[in-house]
């Protein structure tokens, strides 16, 4: 492999077809540039959107109360459907169902949120303890809201990062003090972060049994968001008829009528968008392998050429006594260097082009760090080496069964 | 050293067959100096070509050294041609892009021999052929005599024990062709059996015997002692 005398002879060949070899090189090249480039975006693409999800959980379904649209029983259309707290612990019952959060919303006067002098408009969101697994946040001091919050009607806030920051200035302290909500002192028991949206960092969770006493909301809510553990697509499309079935029953709709509750299934969602990203890899890798067979062939072909030229000298080194290896590897290793050589240039250039992207385009939404990992590198690399191999084939073969003879006759 | 019985080959041509080779008898004794003489399509290039293990025959003996040489592997046959003979053509040969001392030393390099102990070699034999000082030089820059010894040269490296010529002078001026069939005297003074592939005259009457290759089978072979009285029937002729 590391014979001096082989390499010679192979850089002195690509010396004699200089133009030749760098066509075809750059043919290979670019596949892999291509590949590199494309593989590259679509894990920014990717990137992005995953860093979108990652302020929520991906294993949740969340049912909101709708207008009915349909007549039922005798009963008009455009009756407003109403959940109660027994709604939840319904729906909680549901197979598969791991917990359940309720949820509601408070609207009074301007949802003002006062400390001190500081004050502003924040939402405000009335929800039982599990509902911190939907949004997946951090509780970065104090503690989230508990069970016992729930069933002692206490009056406990936890703030949103940016909440805390426009209430509490020069970092002063927030836990055990009191912000006045509507008026009403509320205690913060602690403060949360969001790695998604800075909007779900603009509000304040209290317990959902307080706010339904303090602020006369009876025992209404909103939203039920159950968590489904590690339950697949069709569990959790089983969960969404259970909870159509169940509810219509209770609160005589037509369970036919989409409009009667708004269901999101977020591993529904979540699993269209991964098998969205996994086409558009496959895709890729498709583009990117055929541009790469291009550039085998080309590879290919030139070897042929070379083998050809080279018949006459394969012919008097066979004559001087080499054996059929030596000439095939003399071969492959020519093909192997021009397409690893080249393809390593495409994969650094390619991924050169993704760093300079990464560093002067801003993050956006939904395209975050294009990158190619270590193990794509290693795959790309893996298979310039056997299309070189395969390019080489051919050309070796041929080579092999030169026969000095025929080689040597004088024309 | 060489012993041949009834050798025949047949080229296939698509649907036309060539009968070259129609039983050809033959042996040449250690140490001897040997031309194959014939008109062209005689088959006697076809009969170089397999005893230099380049070509197979179909059918018949080829004892080279006591060992039977039949349809052997191109590895087992690449082994034999590098360890037992030494090839000479009429258009040299060398590689272009190697130098002199690389092409002396090529035999060598199939042989695993050291990139050092094999081109110290070379210079050995290039220093005998009076080219020591155009070891660097490509091919290309060499004349016809000295390209001829290069390969004489390149030929002897591996200390063959049979030397293959294919009308090694066919492409020198007289002179030169002399000068190297002095050369290939001197070789064979070594002990060295030479087979020389000749259509002139004047260079198979430099050898000890001569085989006459007529239509595929040996026509004649003419001892020392005959040759002159040989050249002298062809002048009449």
């Amino acid at each position: 492999m590391f014979d001096r005398d082989k390499w010679q002879e192979i850089f002195s060949t690509i010396r004699k077809n200089r133009l030749r070899t760098i066509l075809t090189g750059f043919s290979v090249a670019w596949g892999i540039f291509m590949l590199v480039v494309l593989l590259g975006s679509g894990y920014g693409l990717e990137n992005g959107v995953k860093r979108e999800f990652q302020g929520d959980a991906v294993n949740y379904i969340s049912v909101n109360s709708g207008v009915t649209s349909t007549a039922y029983k005798g009963m008009k259309p455009g009756r407003r459907i109403r959940f109660t707290n027994e709604d939840r612990d319904i729906l909680a019952r549901i197979d598969n169902v791991e917990k359940s959060s309720s949820r509601t919303f408070l609207f009074t006067d301007n949802n003002i949120i006062a400390y001190k002098n500081e004050y502003g408009t924040f939402d405000i969101f009335a929800i039982s303890p599990e509902y911190r697994y939907v949004e997946s946040l951090i509780v970065t001091s104090g503690r989230f809201l508990n069970r016992k919050d729930i069933d002692d009607y206490r009056k406990s806030v936890v703030l949103g990062r940016l909440v805390y920051e426009a209430l509490f200035k020069n970092g002063e302290e927030a836990i055990e003090k009191y912000v006045k909500i509507s008026g009403v002192p509320f205690k913060v028991v602690g403060v949360f972060n969001d790695p998604g949206q800075d909007r779900d960092l603009l509000r304040v969770y209290i317990p959902v049994s307080t706010a339904q006493r303090v602020f006369n909301m009876g025992n209404y809510i909103r939203n039920v968001s159950l968590m489904l553990g590690d339950a697949g697509v069709e569990q959790s499309l089983q969960v969404v008829e259970d909870v159509k079935t169940e509810m219509s029953v209770r609160h005589q709709f037509d369970p036919k009528d989409n409009r009667a509750l708004f269901i999101f299934n977020s591993i529904q969602n979540y699993q269209q968008f991964m098998d969205l990203f996994a086409g558009i890899r496959l895709f890729i890798w498709i583009i990117g392998t055929g541009t790469i067979i291009a550039g085998i062939v080309g590879v290919s072909n030139i070897m042929m050429i070379v083998v050809k030229e080279r018949t006459k000298e394969i012919g008097i080194r066979k004559a001087l006594g080499a054996t059929p290896w030596t000439i095939v590897s003399l071969i492959l290793q020519e093909s192997i260097l021009i397409t690893a050589f080249a393809g390593y240039i495409g994969l650094v250039s390619g991924v050169g082009l993704l760093e300079l992207i990464s560093k002067v385009l801003p993050s956006h939404d939904y395209f975050a760090n294009p990158e190619i990992n270590l193990n794509i590198a290693l795959a790309a690399t893996v298979l310039l080496v056997i299309a070189g191999a395969i390019a080489g084939y051919v050309p070796a073969r041929k080579a092999a069964t030169v026969k000095p003879v025929v080689a040597l006759r004088d024309e | 050293m060489i012993k041949l019985n009834s050798i025949n080959k047949t080229y296939y041509t698509g649907s036309n067959s060539l009968h070259v080779l129609k039983g050809v008898d033959l042996s040449i004794e250690k140490g001897e100096l040997v031309s194959i003489m014939g008109s062209s399509g005689s088959g006697k290039s076809t009969l170089l070509n397999i005893i230099g293990m380049l070509d197979n025959y179909d059918s018949g003996d080829y004892f080279m050294n006591g060992e039977r040489i039949y349809k052997m592997s191109e590895k087992k046959a690449a082994y034999y041609r590098n360890k037992f003979i030494g090839f000479v053509f009429q258009s040299f040969n060398l590689i272009s892009f190697k130098n002199a001392m690389e092409n002396v030393a090529l035999p060598l390099y199939y042989q695993k021999v050291s990139r050092k102990k094999r081109n110290i070699k070379a210079m050995e034999y290039l220093e005998k052929m009076g080219l020591a000082e155009w070891a660097h030089h490509l091919p290309n820059e060499l004349s016809g005599g000295q390209k001829q010894r290069l390969a004489i040269a390149r030929a002897l490296i591996s200390e063959p024990k049979v030397i293959l010529a294919d009308e090694p002078t066919g492409a020198l001026d007289s002179a030169t062709s002399m000068e190297v069939m002095e050369l290939f005297h001197e070789i064979n003074e070594l002990g060295i059996t030479i087979l020389i592939v000749t259509h002139e005259r004047d260079i198979a009457a430099k050898t000890d015997r001569i085989i006459k290759l007529k239509d595929g089978i040996v026509d004649s072979i003419i001892a020392n002692g005959e040759r002159k009285k040989w050249l002298a029937d062809q002048k009449m002729a």
